[in-house]
Parts: structure tokens; sequence; C-alpha cells
């Protein structure tokens, strides 16, 4: 059987965009009586797997993958991590 | 009837398609149903992509409907001028598929809204709002939660400046969108991305009005024209 890679691909929303979502959290975590949480944002993780080695061709698709579907640049970034 | 064909796509999820279609065939033409997983347009002369929820909302609000085969004609098609109106669900669509700049996000309030909402018209230069008179006020229902227009300054600019944002909405804000945008245009005023829904007013009986008929009535004058 072939080697497996794994790849993470991160997605937040861009700082300056309002996350709401990420504001609710704040406010439940009042209610769960936690002190000192001033922000929370809110994304989403992607876990990837691929057949065989992460090559050149295969970063450059993955990067081309995260930016065309998995985020939408209007609003957000996206971090790929490449797992050992 | 019309020889007049408005196509209005079906996407797994799509809610307002018998709607539009109801309002398509009020207005006078001929509602022409397309399906998501066909590339045929089937000879329409104009397109409405409906509300609802394609692809169950999955990663984002459109972000699936568009790679969708039928988006590839329509796409194609819109570049040489084919009459397109997304309507909610249809907004978020054309945003993502790069059609109309910008993007829909979470409502700030996070609450989902359902409720006739008052509009300002604020360009008639379009192909779907050319019946209307520059700064008619509307009311036509709005219902989303993921409604909230957003786009950096430069490009919010750039729609003011070359008149492309087609609505507004009046009085409160009901979504956080950037300028009080309920829809644009692109360039050539052949793409407009709406929030609210005008197919659902369109009869006396159903709705609050009939405001909303003449988006589908707007197009008329184009195809007179072809």
């Amino acid at each position: 059987m072939s080697a497996q890679s794994h790849v993470v691909v991160d997605v937040m929303l861009k700082p300056e965009i309002l996350d709401p979502q990420g504001r609710a959290v704040v406010a439940a975590l009042g209610r769960l009586h936690v002190d000192g949480v001033v922000d929370v944002r809110q994304g989403k993780r992607f876990e990837i797997t691929l057949e065989g080695e992460v090559t050149e061709d295969r970063l450059a698709e993955l990067h081309r993958m995260a930016a065309e579907l998995l985020s939408n640049p209007v609003i957000e970034n996206y971090v790929l991590h490449i797992q050992s | 009837m019309s020889s007049h064909r408005v196509g209005i796509v079906t996407f797994p999820g799509s809610l307002d398609d018998q709607d539009a279609a109801r309002a398509v065939r009020i207005a006078g033409s001929e509602p022409v149903h397309l399906w998501h997983a066909d590339t045929d347009l089937r000879h329409v002369d104009a397109v409405i992509l409906p509300g609802g929820f394609s692809y169950g909302d999955y990663l984002r609000c459109g972000a699936i409907a568009r790679f969708a085969p039928v988006m590839e004609s329509i796409v194609d098609r819109a570049h040489t001028g084919l009459p397109v109106l997304g309507i909610c669900n249809g907004f978020q669509i054309l945003c993502e598929a790069g059609l109309l700049p910008g993007a829909l996000t979470r409502n700030d309030h996070l609450h989902f809204i359902c409720r006739d909402q008052s509009l300002r018209i604020e360009s008639t230069s379009t192909v779907w709002t050319s019946d209307f008179n520059q700064g008619q006020e509307i009311i036509i229902p709005l219902k989303n939660g993921e409604g909230g227009y957003i786009a950096d300054e430069a490009t919010l600019d750039e729609l003011e400046n070359s008149g492309r944002i087609v609505a507004r909405y009046v009085g409160t804000n009901p979504n956080g969108s950037r300028r009080d945008i309920a829809g644009i245009a692109n360039p050539a005023g052949n793409v407009v991305g709406l929030m609210p829904h005008p197919e659902h007013a369109v009869e006396n009986m159903f709705g609050p009005g009939t405001d909303g008929l003449a988006f589908f009535t707007s197009i008329l004058r184009t195809f007179s024209r072809a």
C-alpha cells in the first residue's frame, strides 16, 4: 500500500471581518462563569488525506484548492500545514 | 404565452424556484426549469438563481453551487450579456462565482430574519430594474441568516461611484450590510444580486403587495430590444 500524506487547512475570517458566531461564544462563556475571555474567533479546519507524497505540484494544487474552494478570499484567510 | 423564456435553476436545496417561476409567468414570460446538473440552458433569454439553501449551505452559502455544471454555462453566457438575477442564495452564488464582487456574511445579530422590508431602488439602469423609478421605495419580503453584504472599501466606493448599488435597505439595517446594500449589479447591468425576495411580492393576495413584480417585467424591455 502506498503511503498517505496528511494536510491540514485552517480557514479563519479575516481579522477586520466581524465574527458574530465568535461573539456569541464569548457571551456564552460568561454564563459558564469563565472570566477574562475578551475575544473568540471561530474558523474551519479541513483535514485532508492524500495518496503518496506532497510534491511541489501537489502543494500548488492544494493551495489552489484552499484559495478557490475551502476559503473565500474576500472574507477569509487560510493556512496550510503539512503533517509529518 | 410569451416566446421569451426565463430559466429558473433548481439546485439541491433550492426553495423558491416555484415562486420564481410563478412570478415570471405573472410578469408575462415563459418559465423554464433548469437543472443544476445540466449544462444545457435550453435556449433561455434570461436566468434566475432562486433562494433557498443549495447544498445545505455546506462550506459557505453558495460555495458548492458555484461548481454545479449549469453554472459554467451561466457564467459564460453572463459575460456576453445574458440577464441573470440571483435572489438571496442566488446572490450568494453569484458572489462565490465571481460574477459579482464581495460576499454575504452571517447577519451581525446572528438571528435569521423574515419580514417585509422597505427598500429604495438606487439604480434603474440594470436590465432587472428598468421598470422602477429612481429612488422608488418598495416593500418586499426579506428572509435570510447570512445576508450581510461585505466588500473592501475600494470595492464599495467603486460600486457606489459607478451606480452599481441597485437597492438599499430603508430604516434599520436588517443584517449589518455595508452601506445598507440590499442588491448590486455587474458593470454591464445584466447580472443583479438581491438579498430580499421580489418573487414573494407579485400578487395582491399573498405577501406585502406587488412591488416585486417590476423586477420580472423589467427584462421584457430587454427582450423587446433584442
